[in-house]
């Protein structure tokens, strides 16, 4: 895949909101790629800069949210500094985006018929005749049963899981070469969820769409995704291909991070547990983000803000990795947790 | 036998009324409606052990809850805590301080103009446990350093506290009566996996230390495994199969919990292909005939549409309670299918 020109080139990107007692920094230089075809997952706990990035991508951050540094080129095309009139047509014609919460994402007032017909009408070269037949195909594509009856219903209509498969359908029909799908399956069920999961993957490998997905659920990720980006306090603590990632993480954090999940397979007397929380965005540490509960710390940690270095397989921010003997370093990280997840 | 028990529950049930006003019931020609959120549950909890309930949204789970401290009175059956009615143990003060409660949203369940220090404080100045103020001062600041946080901090208000701070808080405000029992609905699904990590194993330490009997409930399976003794897997009001732990993820036999096994995405990456089970939860308003599940279950025949499977010791694994026809006539292909559902959701430890 990489032998392709990436679809999605996202580099140093800085994002800022300016608040009454400062700026805050919630994003700090993020350069990653998608290529076409790929999913990447985006993961993290709450307050990472997950869902920022996503925004920043779909140009719809919160105001007074702001795009502060570095670029974002969709095709080899700049789109971080683009009117919000041309913004809009890239938005659902080039980039589809995917939500938390499919009530917010539909509008209540309009048959799901009417949004899919109106998306594909300002988007595509059709008519509405045309439009509706695709909309059809498309509710029948993405599993809702009797779809030429659903489609004049409205979103209330629906449970939870069909609503989410018709925003699915929502953001697919104009054809768009990257899907931004912030927590799509978070608000669902496990069985409901599998289903979404299966769906999306099915989807995106027939149409060829690039998929950048967001979530805190580690699982799906290692389900769904080619690759894998990390990010801890508004910055990329590892990124790499998703196997290694979750089989072989490199940074402390992933390492304590896929520790803390609770294994299915069998029962823990402990958990691995990370002391303390993520720092706030007006209290980032100095150096790496991660020192004051990194267990690997050491004083160039505390100094010196590492930038995404070779890991063997992965590339991870953490000075471990600084040298040549990338094993060692590796078992360096692990062996600041007593408990390591079996490989 | 019974001395043992802190708590048991008989064919506990709970209706709501979701009736539509009378003037447009009279208009639209329609009966009452009523939504059986819990339809008879029966189960045991020995002293100083975890049952943990699962189930998706809707299942009844934290109506269970509810019931179990009394915050709804049952429409049927009866909850039994240690060897008394629960209604007639909860007006009894002392008997009430021996419950708590810790609820799902940490940001939600704490008053926000409070301090931490009044709010652990508040049992036990309401049951008068502390005979003088500062010793409640002395028991408050036992209470935080007991979750992981610092005397100091009850100075603070919630909003000052992560979310997984303020989880502890609410821990130290319930264990602040000196409960045995704690009642712990979803306490760790709004954290971040990391601080999930921390809570389960603060609430495990707590265990041990005091010898608290919790009944946990959760959505997550994975959570579950780690800490019960015993797993109720709910569906539409009922419990379709009860059995300890570890018989219940290596040998899973209701089609509903093998459904659930499925489901869970692979951390492992063994590349299996999962069978999602197709369809939705039905309300619970119009629940399905017979079976509640059947709908969406291969196994059903003639008989799970018509006739509600009682809870019955499976066969081949009896330490389980499953309410299926299925299992009971044969038709689920016993454990040996059981193991190989548990082997393909990577429930079996690869050693």
């Amino acid at each position: 895949m990489s032998n392709t020109l990436p679809l999605l080139e996202v580099r140093n990107l800085r994002v800022e909101f300016p608040t009454r007692r400062g700026i805050l920094t919630a994003l700090d230089d993020v350069s990653f790629d998608i290529h076409p075809g790929e999913v990447l997952g985006v993961v993290g706990e709450s307050g990472a800069g997950k869902s920022m990035t996503g925004a920043a991508i779909i140009g719809l951050l919160e105001p007074p949210g702001r795009i502060a540094g570095g670029s974002i080129s969709l095709g080899g095309r700049r789109i971080d500094n683009l009117p919000a009139k041309e913004m809009r047509t890239v938005r659902g014609r080039e980039i589809g985006a995917i939500f938390q919460d499919p009530l917010t994402t539909l509008n209540p007032l309009y048959t799901v018929g009417r949004q899919l017909v109106e998306t594909m009408t300002t988007h595509l070269p059709l008519n509405p005749a045309e439009a509706r037949r695709k909309a059809v195909e498309w509710l029948e594509l993405v599993g809702i049963p009797a779809a030429a009856q659903r489609i004049d219903s409205y979103p209330h209509e629906f449970s939870g899981g069909m609503r989410q498969r018709v925003v699915i359908a929502l953001a697919l029909c104009a054809e768009p070469k990257l899907i931004v799908a912030d927590e799509p399956t978070t608000a669902l069920d496990v069985s409901i969820q599998a289903q979404v999961i299966a769906l999306l993957k099915r989807l995106a490998r027939e149409k060829g769409t690039a998929m950048m997905l967001v979530t805190h659920d580690m699982g799906v990720i290692a389900e769904t995704a080619d690759r894998v980006a990390v990010m801890y306090a508004g910055r990329i603590a590892e990124i790499g291909a998703v196997r290694q990632v979750v089989k072989h993480p490199a940074h402390p954090y992933t390492i304590g991070l896929m520790g803390s999940i609770p294994p299915i397979s069998h029962r823990m007397p402990r958990l691995l547990q990370i002391e303390g929380a993520m720092p706030r965005l007006s209290s980032i540490p100095r150096g790496c983000a991660y020192n004051p509960r990194c267990p690997r710390v050491f004083d160039r940690c505390r100094q010196d803000r590492p930038d995404l270095l070779d890991a063997g397989d992965t590339r991870a921010a953490c000075w471990l990795y600084d040298g040549a003997d990338k094993d060692a370093a590796h078992a360096a990280a692990e062996s600041g947790y007593t408990e390591v997840r079996r490989g | 036998m019974a001395d043992d028990l802190m708590l048991r529950t008989e064919d506990v049930a709970r209706h709501f009324d979701v009736s539509r006003p009378l003037i447009q019931r009279m208009i639209a020609r329609e009966g009452r409606r009523t939504l059986r959120a819990v339809d008879g549950v029966s189960f045991d909890i020995p002293k100083g052990t975890t049952l943990s309930l699962v189930g998706e949204s809707g299942c009844g789970k934290s109506t269970v809850a509810r019931l179990v401290v009394g915050l709804y009175a049952p429409t049927r059956g009866r909850v039994v805590f240690d060897g008394r009615d629960l209604a007639e143990a909860r007006s009894d003060a002392a008997q009430r301080r021996r419950m708590q409660m810790i609820f799902q949203d940490p940001y939600a369940s704490l008053n926000p103009r409070w301090r931490v220090r009044d709010i652990i404080a508040e049992p036990i100045r309401a049951f008068g446990l502390t005979r003088s103020n500062a010793e409640t001062v002395e028991r408050v600041g036992q209470l935080l350093t007991q979750v992981g946080l610092a005397p100091a901090d009850g100075q603070k208000f919630p909003h000052e506290f992560s979310g997984g701070q303020r989880q502890r808080i609410s821990i130290a405000r319930a264990l602040s009566s000196n409960p045995e029992f704690l009642v712990c609905d979803e306490p760790t699904s709004a954290l971040d996996v990391s601080v999930q990590a921390q809570i389960l194993n603060l609430m495990k330490d707590l265990q041990a230390r005091l010898g608290l009997t919790y009944l946990f409930i959760s959505h997550n399976l994975a959570v579950v495994r780690q800490v019960s003794d015993r797993v109720g897997v709910m569906y539409l009001g009922r419990i379709v199969e009860l059995a300890p732990a570890e018989t219940l993820f290596t040998t899973p036999r209701h089609p509903y919990t093998r459904a659930l096994m499925e489901a869970i995405p692979d951390l492992d990456m063994t590349g299996r292909q999962r069978i999602p089970v197709g369809g939705e939860v039905p309300s619970p308003i119009t629940p399905p005939s017979g079976c509640p599940f059947h709908p969406r279950c291969a196994l059903a025949n003639d008989r799970c549409k018509a006739e509600l499977p009682p809870m019955l010791p499976a066969r081949g694994t009896p330490a389980a309670k499953v309410a299926c026809h299925a299992v009971e006539e044969g038709r689920d292909g016993g454990p040996q299918a059981a193991v190989r559902v548990a082997e393909r959701g990577g429930m079996l430890a690869a050693s």
